[in-house]
């Protein structure tokens, strides 16, 4: 376990300092003198020579570099240009919102996902299973923002059973924080369903055709009996990391869906820094996402070697 | 597949159509993926034809027909400034279009030298294409893509560029495993043989040998690129107005689905369609060239 947990660990960190680097580049690509850009219309001198002098722009390249991850890793992602407070605090101040909406949206993904997919496999070939592939066709074409959109007009503006947007804490009013969240998890979940339900689909009719289910059924087991509990365990574990895949979908999709819905989480934050032009909460968000992914991933690995007695010896 | 092996011969005496023609015949046969083609089809010439399919000019505003519900004058309706929404989507077939290539392209074009170099060349270079396209694959795609379209500028050029750019490690990655996999086979050992240089065997044996999953991918890729693109014009990122675009007409209904539903409901439908025929289309070509995935 620990060996295997240090030889992840080992292969995270050149993948870490490459993404730090991917994202230092994205500064790169702003066409002209940053601090000029970053400066705003007013253009002052005063701004652009302090921007300059704290961005360390008249020096070379790769000790730029070296003075943005040096912070870095001291927890200093930069200051917003627009509300002068540090990255990190915005950042931390958000996350909890989006950690919200994307459990969400996980468990409804798994909820439908994961059962779609087993009755799509025991089903091969019959309505059940047309009906389930349908589902993963539709969810996989449709645009998060749309649905979300149509949603509204069901639910909001036709129906009003639910609030259009907006976002109310858990901790002030758990009720009104669930009839706010539910649309935006249910568009941001459906996708990701669709998706697991082809994995558990695939994963199913392999477990299913093997000796060990045939064995099962020969031995006068109830079918529901082999399906969910001789085939569903082993199926479920490409499952987990296959789904892991996902949780990069999830934190893109949060990006629309907070925008649609108008809820104040970490893609909202990344949406209204590109119209700032507020960079480096830019840079932040995009190097705090992809820690997370990677991080995120580590434990999907980590969940898939314990679930798998093999791996474990 | 089958593959050339004298370093001067080419594909007139090596049986290259036999493969392919049975993919072609394999993907005739499959209904779906037949009524995927025939929708691309069909944007394909919505796109080419908008100038004499749409009846009015997309960004011509009236103040007298604000908002109208659907009609026989505006069949889709029109939109907060009074455009004809039909007008508008057929014209923004070519934003969506042209993007879902574009992209794709871009993602080719540096994505499969990139993955050839990796695969056949291994070693070093490999070890440092991988890390860099694992670099790439930790942010998510449509967050990096946000992110350099942010940094670029908001266009609908460097929205494909932006896209282009986030979607490479996928195919370099592809490519990488493909190229792993038939630089092994015998008929590249027999290249070797006889005498053939490196670049010649990568790109007259090998690369020939890897183009069926890198078919597949592009396909998929390409519905992925529409969405993508939709998602940026969405955010005000990609295609700029008064130019049509479904992603900005539907950032604009938003604003609107009380008052005129009509404005959101085609765009997004439009996107829908196209996204799902490509995967349709994608879907099939993966059966055809890999009858063992079925």
């Amino acid at each position: 376990m620990l060996e295997f947990l240090l030889r992840r660990l080992a292969q995270i960190v050149p993948t870490l300092v490459f993404v730090s680097v991917l994202i230092f580049g994205l500064q790169q690509l702003l066409p002209g003198d940053p601090a000029q850009i970053l400066a705003g219309e007013e253009q002052d001198p005063g701004v652009i020579a302090h921007l300059r002098e704290k961005m360390h722009l008249d020096e070379p390249l790769p000790l730029r570099y070296g003075y943005w991850i040096g912070g870095v890793l001291q927890g200093d992602l930069g200051e917003s240009v627009r509300t002068q407070q540090p990255v990190l605090e915005l950042v931390l101040q958000k996350l909890p919102v989006t950690i919200q909406l994307a459990l969400m949206a996980f468990t409804i993904a798994l909820a439908i996902g994961i059962p779609a997919g087993i009755v799509s496999a025991v089903g091969r070939g019959t309505w059940w299973d047309s009906a389930a592939n349908a589902f993963a066709l539709w969810g996989i074409s449709t645009p998060n923002f749309w649905l979300g959109i149509l949603l509204i007009l069901l639910f909001s503006v036709q129906l009003g059973w639910l609030p259009a947007s907006g976002y109310v804490s858990p901790f002030e009013d758990l009720r009104a924080n669930l009839a706010a969240m539910v649309m935006p998890a249910f568009v941001l979940g459906n996708a990701i369903a669709a998706v697991l339900m082809r994995h558990m689909r695939s994963a199913m009719l392999q477990v299913l055709s093997s000796d060990y289910v045939r064995t099962a059924r020969a031995k006068g087991l109830r079918e529901r009996v082999v399906v969910l509990k001789h085939a569903l365990r082993n199926a479920l574990t490409p499952v987990i990391t296959l789904g892991a895949l996902e949780l990069g979908t999830l934190l893109s999709g949060a990006v629309l869906t907070e925008q649609v819905f108008t809820i104040p989480g970490f893609g909202k934050l990344i949406v209204d820094s590109v119209f700032n032009r507020d960079y480096a909460v830019v840079q932040g968000v995009v190097l705090v996402t992809a820690t997370a992914y990677i991080a995120l991933n580590l434990l999907a690995d980590l969940a898939y070697f314990l679930a798998n007695p093999r791996l474990r010896g | 597949m089958s593959a050339v092996l004298s370093p001067t011969n080419t594909a007139s005496t090596a049986p290259q159509a036999g493969p392919w023609r049975r993919a072609l015949w394999r993907l005739r046969r499959r209904r779906v993926a037949m009524f995927g083609l025939a929708i691309v089809a069909a944007f394909v010439v919505l796109a080419l034809a908008a100038p004499w399919i749409a009846p009015h000019d997309p960004i011509a505003t009236s103040w007298g027909a604000i908002r109208k519900a659907p009609s026989s004058e505006h069949w889709f309706g029109t939109d907060e400034i009074g455009r004809d929404v039909l007008s508008r989507v057929v014209w923004g077939t070519q934003a969506s279009l042209l993007a879902g290539v574009v992209s794709v392209s871009i993602s080719l074009a540096l994505g499969v030298p990139i993955g050839l170099l990796a695969g056949f060349l291994g070693g070093i270079v490999d070890g440092l294409i991988s890390r860099v396209t694992d670099a790439f694959l930790a942010c998510p795609f449509l967050i990096l893509a946000i992110a350099m379209a942010a940094f670029l500028g908001p266009s609908l050029t460097n929205a494909m560029i932006a896209i282009g750019v986030s979607a490479t490690p996928i195919f370099v990655r592809l490519t990488r495993a493909q190229v792993l996999n038939v630089k092994v086979e015998d008929y590249i050992e027999a290249a070797r043989a006889v005498g053939n240089p490196p670049w010649r065997i990568a790109l007259r044996h090998v690369l020939p040998n890897v183009t069926a999953p890198l078919i597949v991918q592009a396909t998929l890729a390409i519905a992925a690129a529409v969405i993508a693109e939709a998602s940026l014009s969405f955010l005000g990122l990609g295609q700029q107005p008064p130019a049509p675009s479904w992603g900005s007409m539907l950032n604009t209904a938003k604003n609107y689905v009380d008052q005129a539903p009509w404005m959101a409901i085609w765009p997004g439908l439009a996107i829908f369609c196209l996204v799902l025929a490509f995967n349709l289309l994608g879907d099939g070509l993966r059966d055809a060239l890999d009858p063992r995935q079925r």
